[in-house]
């Protein structure tokens, strides 16, 4: 029997989260710290998060020991993977992205710009895209899209391109040319079994299924970037985006990508050049010839490190806490050094964040070593 | 009814002959009872062995009495000695072994010569162990079929009992990182000793946010079934942390 004027913890809870999603409906930048603010009360009241939770958000300056003038000297951040489902089926995830959000505000000095990793949506739904795109409005500093599997395989990327455009574009920033890249796209393996979008939506949202094919920049794809990279000199320092790792990691959970060898062949002619991947959700360093590799975080959650395959200059993330669902969660940044090479910081929420350099990656693991896990995986 | 249910099994097992494809065993829903009587002529309690076969009488003890610790070890004894000397050089291990950390056995001395059997040099025994490849093949099929249930609860949030959309594949694609060899341990966030299925049922009412099954839930068998078989080969180590 209710208690005259006394409110139930669940109650209050569905209380709060009503004025969220208000606010999250009203989302201007000016609202933005607001509906954060909201967030954040919600999840301490839940006690979901560790009272002495804490973001470090002092940039350490873009170094310029190395290289004087020239290329780079800049910062950008990421936010990734959000895998946001409509509103009113699921808010941790949306409370996720607002502190990630929050996160990338906070920085001071501010980013030149934010690249958001793909899977912006869960299932590829209208509204799930919808409320991302309403949500990345919060977000001071310029943003930068890449599509993800989760945002296509609904209606082969036509929502997510009537809102952000094309899937693949290249530009440049401060003397660095970046390029974003669709390396998400599979072979048809729903015509034949008679799958409708749903399911052939549902069939490539699961990691450890058999089913979906494996990924692929495609014959399409590899042109594209060959064309725009022959308009590029060898020795400027590129930067590539693509949602999946652009090479072969663990095949069974797609983080793989089919031709990785013949893009990395295209892609080897730089001097300078450093490939940033989402879809893994966990802290991920490799090298292949002169390539650096970097895995973003998740917002939404980690995922276990593949039982086989994993690159030797990797330094795992201490194991998640699976009772803070924000543990092994985060953004984070990139610091892009004078002459082009680029240092990832991993923001991992209520941790210490972590720092990947580019000389640890080069010097093949000899030195700026990050510092070891102290828990490694199963 | 006895007959027409074997009929029915026979029935079934030609159609899987004739299939060339290997059934799913029936799940029983009771356990079989072994059929011991309560008393024997002179009145004394009569002990059953777990081959529902061999039996033996408590001298002086009625039904209904408990047997001092003597006398259970005693009755024990003569069962197994009854068995042994109706299977003669069967395999029987006389402790049990945890196998994780025993060192491994020394190599088994050559069993003595027996009487020769008429059936190949094979024991005949009426004990576990009389079973052909197809018997095999139908049980590896029914574990399969488990698991395959607990694979499919395991991906489906809706099946879980979850609100969010959130099912446990998405944190554990195939299982991973759900160690199920380092159970039981004392779970540092509950505050006490936790099995595999204590942790199951925490994510359930957490990260999927719906309600925790009860213990004997068929759902949380078969999930538990699917998360042990992810991890097959790998070295029982309860209590890792």
């Amino acid at each position: 029997m209710a208690i005259k004027g006394v409110k139930s913890v669940e109650t209050k809870y569905m209380e709060e989260r009503e004025a969220l999603f208000k606010s999250i409906s009203q989302l201007g930048r000016r609202d933005f710290v607001k509906a954060a603010g909201i967030s954040a009360a919600v999840v301490a009241s839940k006690g979901l998060m560790h009272p002495h939770s804490f973001q470090l958000v002092d940039i350490a300056k873009a170094e310029t020991a190395n290289g004087g003038s020239g290329a780079g000297g800049f910062t950008f951040a990421y936010i990734s993977d959000t895998h946001l489902y409509k509103k009113t089926l699921n808010d941790r995830f949306i409370r996720s992205i607002l502190r990630a959000v929050d996160d990338v505000n906070a920085l001071n000095p501010q980013p030149d710009f934010v690249f958001f990793g793909g899977d912006l949506a869960q299932l590829g739904a209208k509204e799930e895209l919808d409320l991302g795109a309403q949500i990345l409005k919060g977000v001071k500093a310029p943003v930068k899209m890449m599509v993800g599997e989760h945002d296509w395989f609904l209606d082969m990327g036509q929502h997510w391109q009537q809102l952000f455009g094309a899937p693949s574009y290249s530009f440049d920033h401060k003397g660095v040319h970046f390029v974003v890249l669709m390396s998400v796209n599979e072979k048809d393996f729903w015509t034949q079994r008679g799958f409708t979008p749903e399911q052939r939506m549902q069939t490539v949202a699961g990691l450890d299924n058999g089913t979906q094919s494996r990924f692929e920049v495609g014959d399409a794809g590899r042109q594209w970037l060959k064309n725009d990279l022959d308009k590029v000199d060898a020795n400027t320092p590129v930067v590539v985006f693509s949602h999946s790792p652009l090479y072969k990691y663990y095949r069974d959970w797609n983080f793989w990508t089919e031709d990785a060898d013949q893009v990395q062949a295209i892609l080897s002619k730089f001097a300078t050049c450093t490939v940033i991947h989402g879809h893994t959700h966990q802290m991920l360093s490799n090298r292949i010839g002169n390539i650096n590799f970097h895995g973003m975080l998740s917002t939404a959650w980690p995922w276990p490190y593949a039982p086989t395959g994993l690159p030797k200059l990797t330094v795992q993330m201490n194991r998640s806490d699976p009772f803070d669902n924000l543990d092994g969660c985060g953004d984070g940044r990139f610091n892009v050094l004078r002459g082009g090479t680029v240092d990832q910081i991993y923001s991992l929420w209520d941790r210490n964040p972590v720092t990947v350099r580019a000389s640890y990656l080069a010097s093949n693991g000899t030195s700026d070593a990050p510092a070891a896990t102290k828990l490694v995986s199963y | 009814m006895r007959i027409s249910r074997k009929i029915s099994l026979a029935a079934a097992a030609a159609a899987i002959l004739t299939a060339g494809g290997v059934a799913v065993a029936q799940n029983r829903t009771t356990n079989p009872v072994h059929d011991v009587p309560a008393a024997s002529a002179n009145g004394n309690l009569v002990v059953g062995l777990c081959d529902g076969k061999t039996t033996a009488e408590v001298p002086g003890v009625k039904p209904g009495q408990t047997l001092t610790p003597k006398q259970a070890q005693d009755v024990s004894d003569r069962l197994m000695n009854d068995w042994k000397a109706k299977n003669p050089g069967a395999n029987w291990d006389d402790a049990p072994k945890v196998a994780q950390n025993a060192p491994p056995p020394p190599a088994r001395p050559a069993p003595p010569e027996g009487p020769v059997a008429s059936n190949g040099g094979k024991q005949e025994a009426h004990t576990y162990g009389s079973y052909t490849k197809r018997d095999e093949e139908i049980w590896k099929a029914s574990t399969d079929a488990f698991i395959e249930q607990g694979r499919q609860i395991f991906h489906d949030a809706g099946r879980l009992g979850g609100t969010i959309g959130v099912s446990c594949d998405m944190c554990h694609p195939n299982a991973a990182n759900t160690h199920p060899e380092t159970y039981p341990k004392y779970q540092v966030q509950l505050g006490r000793v936790a099995m595999l299925r204590d942790m199951i049922n925490w994510c359930i009412e957490n990260p999927v946010r719906g309600k925790p099954l009860a213990d004997d839930d068929p759902k949380l068998k078969a999930m538990e079934a699917y998360i042990l078989a992810q991890r097959k080969g790998v070295a029982l180590e309860y209590g890792k942390h």
